[in-house]
């Protein structure tokens, strides 16, 4: 048996590496790309209902720690996104549709749509921190969340995965609010709304102002996020946020994460960086004598 | 990482209709091809050859929307804000090589004569649509012993394309390598030359970018990124490519006719 095989819901992961949200995830040739570099699953950029620009540049900035990003959610809309999903498809991963809307109806209709495109999950962006009336002005309400996941949960066959934002002290809540409603994992943690200033320009440099911090930096709220809600929640947790080691993977799963998102790496490594935590991975396990990766989630808690 | 500093522009060279160079100090090693995001504060950022990589690093603008009308409205002591260097340049090979421009495209291309260094080992094509668009004669003249000029209405040098050009010039000479770059669809017209006459090429293509550092898919050709990818490609790289030469991304990641 593959000691890396992981299931995530009702989803066969040939190892617990998936591209997280965002990256490179534009284009259905680039989620085969993805896959091809060892991904055991991929996530599409967020789609929503009409085409989006997302903001003027810099949408960017690059720090010692991570990234700082305020793309905007640009994508083409869900319904020229059928085309790239059609190309997605060849990847011989399971292919995650992530979604974004206001409303639960609009939420559930994206859905079903990527459930139509062949996804085999969908993800909820309930956590965009820089994107006005969208994402994480949602995802910190236990009610709104609620009622979207159930909203979905009713329409499609799919697993349902939520995305949630760490900016909120009702994170526990919010996780809870996924399970009660039906859903079938949670996705932790989106970006931290951060901001940087260019001394010289006297100006935040990000066009937006405000973006949503990534990278190594954030790990230690990450895996905080994943450990609380591991104490709160049964359903399986997913864990992102700045992992570019199989070290940092394991820790994740030790503070209950059964997969991890891997995104800012992607910059900062390279696209070789998921072939490299696999390999870290395997050798961990039969450094410890382990028989399956499942076998170190949540050992960390008591 | 690469951090995101402000130069300061140190001079402005007007080097054709519409188009100029901005120089500014940046202490960091740029290599031929590469390109820097630079930010116009409070305008917008955009990627930009790198044209001058020793001393003084420097960028060559030509006004076609907002962000290169703030460029190229820059002064001497203007304040830019500058990362990258990005992508992984030419390749620059031994032997005889060949350099064929388009209009601006020959921003990034005249590093590469830079980097050869030797008036006898690479040859310079020089396209534009009219005189006043040909950029960069003066330097390419220093660099190389043999420079030609086209333009498409015949106002200077030979009338036609590059491309036309460089099919006649191929007849008369052998390269080990051609290095190009220019619009889309002349690189096109440069690959099917290569591919007829058995040359290889690394051309330098260019896409709608937000985060130039490999992350975002923005500039995604078929599966490539352009930014972390490229933008220079080889040119059996880009043969197989659904999009080559035909479809490029918009801001929201449509697919759009080149």
């Amino acid at each position: 048996m593959n000691p890396l095989s992981t299931r995530v819901a009702s989803l066969e992961l040939a190892n617990p590496t998936m591209l997280a949200s965002g990256m490179m995830g534009e284009t259905g040739a680039s989620l085969v790309a993805i896959a091809e570099a060892g991904a055991g699953a991929v996530v599409t950029k967020s789609v929503g209902l009409e085409p989006r620009k997302g903001y003027e540049n810099p949408t960017l900035v690059e720090l010692e720690g991570g990234y700082l990003n305020a793309m905007g959610l640009p994508n083409p809309g869900i319904d020229a996104y059928r085309e790239e999903m059609l190309v997605a498809r060849g990847a011989k991963v399971p292919i995650i549709g992530s979604v974004f809307a206001t409303t639960p109806e609009d939420y559930a209709l994206l859905a079903w749509k990527m459930q139509d495109y062949g996804a085999a999950a969908v993800e909820l962006n309930l956590s965009c921190p820089h994107a006005k009336g969208l994402g994480m002005e949602i995802g910190v309400d236990p009610t709104a969340v609620r009622r979207i996941v159930r909203e979905v949960k009713q329409t499609v066959k799919i697993p349902v995965l939520a995305k949630l934002t760490p900016n909120t002290h009702r994170l526990a809540e919010v996780g809870k609010a996924v399970e009660e409603a039906g859903g079938d994992g949670i996705v932790a943690i989106n970006t931290l709304r951060a901001m940087v200033i260019s001394v010289e320009a006297k100006r935040p440099i990000l066009s937006n102002k405000v973006g949503g911090l990534s990278g190594p930096a954030v790990r230690s709220i990450g895996v905080r996020c994943v450990y609380e809600l591991y104490e709160t929640v049964e359903i399986p947790i997913i864990g992102v946020g700045g992992v570019e080691s199989w070290r940092d993977a394991v820790e994740y799963m030790m503070a209950g994460a059964t997969a991890v998102q891997i995104g800012s790496a992607i910059g900062r490594k390279g696209l070789s960086v998921f072939q490299v935590i696999v390999q870290g991975l395997q050798e961990y396990l039969e450094r410890e004598g382990l028989e399956n990766i499942g076998d170190i989630v949540g050992v960390a808690h008591d | 990482m690469t951090r995101q500093d402000m130069v300061t522009v140190t001079s402005v060279t007007h080097e054709g209709q519409g188009i100029c160079t901005l120089r500014f100090e940046l202490d960091r090693s740029v290599m031929p091809g590469q390109f820097l995001m630079v930010w116009a504060p409070g305008v917008d950022e955009i990627p930009m050859s790198a044209s001058f990589i020793y001393g003084e690093k420097g960028i060559t603008v030509r006004e076609v929307g907002t962000a290169t009308k703030a460029l190229v409205a820059c002064q001497k002591g203007s304040l830019l804000g500058v990362r990258g260097p990005y992508g992984n340049g030419y390749q620059i090979e031994q032997g005889r090589g060949l350099i064929i421009g388009g209009g601006t495209g020959m921003a990034s291309l005249l590093p590469v004569a830079d980097f050869i260094g030797d008036r006898e080992q690479v040859d310079i094509l020089v396209g534009a649509r009219t005189a006043p668009e040909l950029i960069f004669v003066e330097r390419a003249r220093a660099l190389s012993e043999e420079v030609h000029l086209s333009t498409d209405d015949g106002s200077m040098g030979m009338r036609g394309t590059v491309v036309e050009m460089a099919a006649k010039h191929l007849e008369k000479k052998r390269y080990d390598m051609i290095y190009a770059c220019g619009p889309e669809r002349m690189l096109q017209a440069v690959l099917a030359l290569c591919e007829k006459k058995n040359v290889p090429c690394q051309l330098s293509l260019e896409r709608f970018m937000k985060c130039a550092s490999g992350l975002c898919g923005s500039c995604v050709i078929d599966g490539l990124r352009v930014c972390a990818d490229g933008p220079v490609f080889q040119g059996q790289q880009l043969r197989h490519l659904s999009e080559f030469g035909i479809w490029k991304r918009d801001e929201c990641g449509g697919r759009v006719k080149l």
